[in-house]
């Protein structure tokens, strides 16, 4: 049995379907935990104070507030868009936070400033992206430099220090013995963003809009409407981890969280997310956060310099794109053969 | 009147012409010839770089590596220079130029033979070719003093009154001026941006074409790097960081569309003169330079909601009286 497509490839029609335990079996998330797991083995092998609870603890720091922003960036790429503007809101949300603490705020009203301006961010995106209907990857290039430059501009080559003692807790606080509050927030983001991604109509909304914003927009989806809440979630997103990293760090420089953009998208990337939208699930971006998170804790552990650790993201970034389409015309060759 | 005021090149001037006149009207020096002519040679290198970007995006890619491809081809140059003092200036620029054709070359095999989004790939190769300098260089810088004397004063040497580094652009724009009109590789170019579908079935391959403009824009990178590396004399890491965003801008203020196949070498050049203009004057009418970004970052933004209204009105209504009826 055979139909023919369009490219003129014959394709098979298979005489029964995966079993929930082979699709299970062979998805990407099932790659990506063997690969954490191999990469946690690796660590232990490798360095003796990996296994340390409290060493543990300290490598969940380099992903927690990545991770926070990359399950929102997840959704936004998904539904077809991009956000780069995430490092910027993170940097310009913890500028106002810093601004806010130099005139006498206290903790509540710098962490509310924090995520207000990452909503208000947020909300500036969507609007130049649904409501003027601009390619998202041009207007979030643009932002970037615009939210950063503000940053810049209040700042200049200064910094923000001198927090209140008890904003320290966001970002050094632990809730229960080596589990920090940052860690908590990750787990329990991830679950609201699995159910709001797989669970809900508007999870479903998205996927749509992913696969075909035309034939979305024809079955009754308020596209633009979706894709505004999307960058406003983007940018609430990254004011959470501005809250969480500026009390971590205890400071605000204006070139804070530099990079982080590329990081965010690497891990969704990896995470089995399509970079063209329409497919892709919230665990493999946990699991992408874990891997990238041990590897980064695995190289400072062997005194690896940053640098480097941003080549092997950017080799990571573009091997997760690479190797399944090289697999895959290896496969498509040895069935001609 | 109207319609000339249509083109975007024309609009972009007399915006220029308005911005130098109004800062004129403060500080008349900053109109002298001389000082313009400054404006000019500073702004050469985003040129060179908006030109080999420009040639990208017509085909609906986009290159973010080219700051980082900058830096990577300085450092090679700068170090052959510093170990090999008696090297010919001219084969430092070659090898320079060659590095970048090659780095152009793996970003364009990945699009090309992979068929991976070209944001991806030059997102990874952005902080793969940044790495690379710090694993060539161990993090060192190489100073002014480690150059030859020869290999900083080509950019700065006078040819008629005017700097080489000025007469570099002033090539590369005649030179891409005429290669995109009139050769039948540009204008495969703006073909395969501006519909890839009806690309194929009139013989272009796609991919390749794709695959030679992040070539050119990766040599062009090249050229770059030696001219920045000479011109201000130290070589380090972090040089041109966040560059690639001035020459996305420079191309987006130009009316080039993203979306591909819109574009013209005049548009991108004075894309990069608005901006460059901009970095001149602010520090003449005493504004910080912290202000840069968010400016840079605001242009984009305006410049691009601009393009989308442009690009809109080229709609046909092909069924008129259907339209009229409805």
């Amino acid at each position: 049995m055979s139909a023919p497509s369009t490219r003129g490839e014959t394709r098979l029609v298979p005489d029964r379907l995966q079993g929930r335990a082979e699709r299970l079996l062979k998805s990407w998330e099932a790659l990506l935990l063997a690969v954490a797991i191999a990469i946690f083995a690796l660590n232990v092998w490798s360095s003796p104070y990996f296994l340390d609870p409290w060493n543990l603890s300290d490598a969940t720091f380099n992903f927690t507030e990545k991770g926070l922003i990359a399950f929102a960036l997840a959704l936004v790429i998904v539904s077809g868009e991009i956000d780069l503007s995430v490092a910027a809101i993170l940097a310009l949300s913890s500028t106002l936070m810093g601004l806010a603490m130099s005139h006498g705020a206290g903790t509540p009203e710098i962490v509310a400033i924090g995520l207000l301006t990452g909503l208000a961010c947020g909300a500036i995106n969507g609007m130049l992206v649904s409501g003027l209907g601009l390619p998202s990857i041009v207007v979030t290039i643009g932002t970037m430099s615009l939210f950063r430059g503000i940053a810049f501009i209040i700042l200049g080559d200064k910094a923000f220090t001198g927090y209140p003692v008890d904003f320290a807790w966001f970002g050094q606080g632990y809730v229960w013995w080596v589990f920090s509050f940052e860690l908590l927030l990750f787990v329990v983001a991830a679950i609201l963003f699995a159910v709001l991604l797989h669970a809900t109509s508007f999870g479903r909304m998205v996927y749509a809009i992913g696969n075909n914003a035309v034939a979305a927009q024809f079955s009754g989806i308020r596209v633009e409407r979706v894709k505004f809440l999307l960058f406003l979630l983007s940018g609430l997103m990254s004011g959470l981890a501005a809250v969480c990293l500026t009390s971590r760090l205890g400071s605000t420089r204006p070139s804070i969280a530099t990079g982080w953009e590329l990081e965010a998208v690497t891990m969704a990337v990896l995470g089995g997310i399509n970079i063209l939208g329409g497919s892709g699930r919230i665990g493999g971006v946990v699991l992408a956060a874990l891997i990238m998170g041990m590897v980064t804790f695995g190289f400072g552990l062997l005194n690896v310099p940053g640098i480097v650790m941003s080549i092997f993201v950017g080799l990571l970034l573009i091997l997760v794109i690479a190797l399944p389409k090289l697999i895959g015309r290896l496969g498509r060759a040895k069935r001609k053969a | 009147m109207k319609a000339l005021f249509r083109h975007r090149e024309l609009q972009l001037v007399a915006v220029i012409l308005v911005m130098v006149g109004l800062i004129a009207l403060r500080f008349p020096t900053f109109v002298a010839p001389a000082s313009l002519g400054n404006v000019f040679n500073d702004t050469s290198i985003l040129i060179i770089l908006a030109l080999g970007q420009m040639t990208v995006i017509l085909t609906k890619c986009v290159d973010l590596s080219t700051a980082a491809t900058l830096a990577l081809c300085g450092m090679v140059a700068a170090m052959l220079n510093n170990l090999y003092p008696d090297l010919p200036v001219l084969l430092l620029v070659l090898v320079a130029i060659l590095t970048g054709a090659l780095l152009g070359a793996i970003n364009g095999l990945m699009v090309w033979r992979l068929d991976m989004p070209p944001i991806v790939v030059t997102l990874g190769t952005m902080t793969i070719y940044r790495g690379i300098i710090f694993l060539i260089s161990g993090g060192k810088w190489i100073n002014a003093h480690e150059m030859t004397d020869s290999f900083k004063a080509v950019p700065r040497a006078d040819i008629a009154g005017i700097p080489v580094l000025s007469w570099l652009a002033l090539l590369v724009i005649a030179v891409m001026a005429v290669g995109l009109r009139r050769l039948r590789t540009g204008r495969a170019f703006y073909a395969v941006g501006g519909n890839p579908h009806a690309a194929v079935y009139t013989g272009i391959d796609v991919g390749y074409t794709r695959f030679l403009s992040f070539v050119i824009s990766g040599a062009l990178s090249g050229l770059a790097g030696y001219l920045w590396i000479a011109r201000y004399a130290v070589a380090y890491v972090d040089i041109a960081l966040g560059f690639e965003l001035d020459v996305v801008a420079a191309c987006v203020i130009g009316g080039v569309s993203i979306a591909g196949g819109i574009g013209t070498v005049y548009g991108a050049v004075l894309g990069a003169l608005f901006l460059g203009t901009i970095k001149n004057a602010l520090p003449v009418i005493n504004i910080s330079p912290f202000w840069q970004l968010a400016i840079s970052g605001s242009v984009i933004i305006l410049a691009v909601a601009f393009n989308a209204r442009a690009e809109r009105r080229k709609g046909r209504v092909i069924l008129k009286k259907a339209e009229v009826s409805a």
